[in-house]
């Protein structure tokens, strides 16, 4: 109820009530994108965000948007903590801007460090509702604001021996106390946080970069200022606040896979038939609000509902073996 | 006098944290999954008790404090009875109620089957905990309430084996117990 009330007054309020404080980097590429710089006339924009609505639209979904609460309030972001409340607390302070950089190296014609600025100079920015299944077993619908990874791709021109491409994570202590050692000495995980893509799957309309979520700026726990999104994979493929992009010739390792190797794959394809080792994927726990009855048990689809889109990668490999 | 109120007040102390709860869920600040949050901390409250009653034996032979002893019964109920609600919090929400389903998940998950372990270890000790029956039972009371032992152990290991990566948390309750276990042995 909370969430419907919500959805209509996000859709309703558009852009010109969000206040100039909060608005840099994201609302001045997705203002431009939906003409209202120029235009100047809000009032009349019925176009962009609800244009992503429309039917048959792979970029979309009629399901329930989880509330911005929750999508910014239960975060998996190790680097800030384990506990997936203490991000949205610990982030507030993790704002980063224009003068983000990321490296691009490896296998491709325009390598350099390119500034968020430059980046976002090179692309669109739209709207896409997307399923973000976890493999810890929840779920959510959440309307991103970003740019196809494609497009970003594109610019930088990998030559025809790049195979597969690896994203990294920023590694700096001092932002990211997760980083640090815990109680009794162990790290978390092996930082920096990277992930990696095969480059049909980077190239597939579907992978997103993410750049925002509810028409305002990517916040801090949900992987400011880039956060990867593919949609078909679990969330733990998507890795945020990317700080290197490299295009290799080699399928790169990925943190899970190198943490866990019997528990996480590669490719993290969402798959209701293949069970993690320890607990099953069939079905999954969809968060809609912070109700105690906000949460729904659904069963979980074949790559998360996208099969259409993205089953034609995967034909006469073995989804079981390759987890 | 001061020790039925010392008792009531535990009393009240135990219950606190299940009041909490069902305080914070209807108040929304479980934060954005609050199933999730009241399932973890039914289970880590489970734990505490349980250790907490573990402890009470070492604690009143250091500190000379005999009357202690009166706690450790109370508190081992507590931890029964968190355990109960944890389980049944999962088989409601996260098993929709599905008994098969709940059978399916103690075999083939062996998180679930060491924990559900645990459960049905303490239901024999909550049936035996009463005066009477220790009397009855005499000296194989003792040896079959050394199971809370193993009970703590089978829940340390769940924890452990359902977190992702995070070791650091669980492995503080297991130096907990292995510090009641040796303290246990050393000072007789």
């Amino acid at each position: 109820m909370k969430n419907r009330k919500f959805r209509s007054l996000y859709s309703s309020i558009k852009e010109q009530q969000i206040t100039p404080e909060e608005a840099f980097w994201n609302r001045r590429a997705f203002l431009k994108k939906l003409g209202y710089l120029s235009a100047g006339l809000p009032l009349l924009g019925n176009n962009g965000l609800l244009n992503a609505q429309t039917k048959g639209n792979i970029f979309t979904t009629t399901e329930p948007l989880s509330s911005e609460y929750v999508i910014t309030h239960h975060n998996n972001f190790y680097e800030f903590s384990t506990n997936k409340s203490r991000p949205a607390e610990l982030a507030t302070e993790f704002k980063p801007g224009n003068d983000w950089k990321v490296k691009v190296t490896g296998n491709v014609e325009k390598p350099g460090e390119y500034t968020l600025e430059d980046i976002l100079s090179w692309v669109d920015i739209e709207e896409r509702i997307y399923r973000l299944r976890c493999v810890e077993g929840w779920s959510m619908v959440v309307p991103w604001q970003g740019f196809q990874l494609s497009d970003l791709i594109n610019r930088v021109k990998p030559s025809s021996n790049a195979k597969y491409i690896e994203f990294k994570t920023l590694q700096s202590r001092s932002t990211f106390p997760g980083q640090k050692r815990g109680a009794l000495g162990f790290h978390v995980l092996p930082w920096p946080y990277k992930e990696g893509l095969r480059m049909d799957e980077a190239m597939n309309p579907l992978t997103f970069i993410a750049t925002g979520v509810y028409g305002k700026n990517l916040p801090g726990q949900n992987g400011a200022p880039l956060r990867l999104v593919v949609p078909w994979k679990y969330g733990f493929k998507s890795i945020k606040s990317v700080v290197s992009i490299r295009f290799l010739e080699q399928r790169p390792t990925n943190t899970w896979h190198k943490s866990a190797p019997r528990e996480y794959g590669f490719f993290a394809n969402v798959n209701p038939a293949v069970a993690h080792p320890r607990w099953s994927q069939a079905n999954e726990r969809r968060i809609t609000d912070e109700s105690f009855f906000g949460v729904k048990r659904i069963p979980t689809q074949l790559f998360n509902g996208y099969q259409d889109q993205v089953a034609p990668m995967y034909v006469g490999m073995d989804l079981v073996r390759e987890f | 006098m001061v020790y039925k109120l010392s008792k009531v007040s535990a009393h009240v102390i135990c219950w606190l944290p299940l009041i909490y709860l069902i305080f914070a869920a209807i108040h929304r600040t479980l934060g954005a999954d609050p199933q999730e949050i009241m399932l973890h901390l039914l289970g880590f409250w489970a734990l505490v008790f349980l250790l907490l009653s573990l402890s009470v034996t070492p604690l009143r032979r250091v500190f000379q404090f005999p009357i202690l002893v009166n706690f450790r019964r109370m508190l081992g109920l507590y931890a029964g009875w968190y355990m109960l609600l944890h389980v049944a919090l999962f088989f409601t929400f996260y098993l929709n109620l599905d008994i098969s389903e709940l059978v399916n998940e103690v075999i083939e998950r062996p998180y679930i089957t060491v924990g559900m372990l645990a459960l049905l270890l303490m239901l024999p000790l909550v049936v035996t905990s009463t005066k009477a029956m220790q009397r009855r039972l005499g000296k194989k009371w003792k040896a079959l309430h050394r199971l809370a032992y193993l009970i703590g152990a089978l829940s340390i290991v769940h924890f452990v084996w359902q977190s992702k990566s995070d070791l650091n948390e669980p492995l503080l309750y297991a130096v907990w117990l292995v510090v009641v276990l040796v303290s246990r042995r050393s000072i007789k």
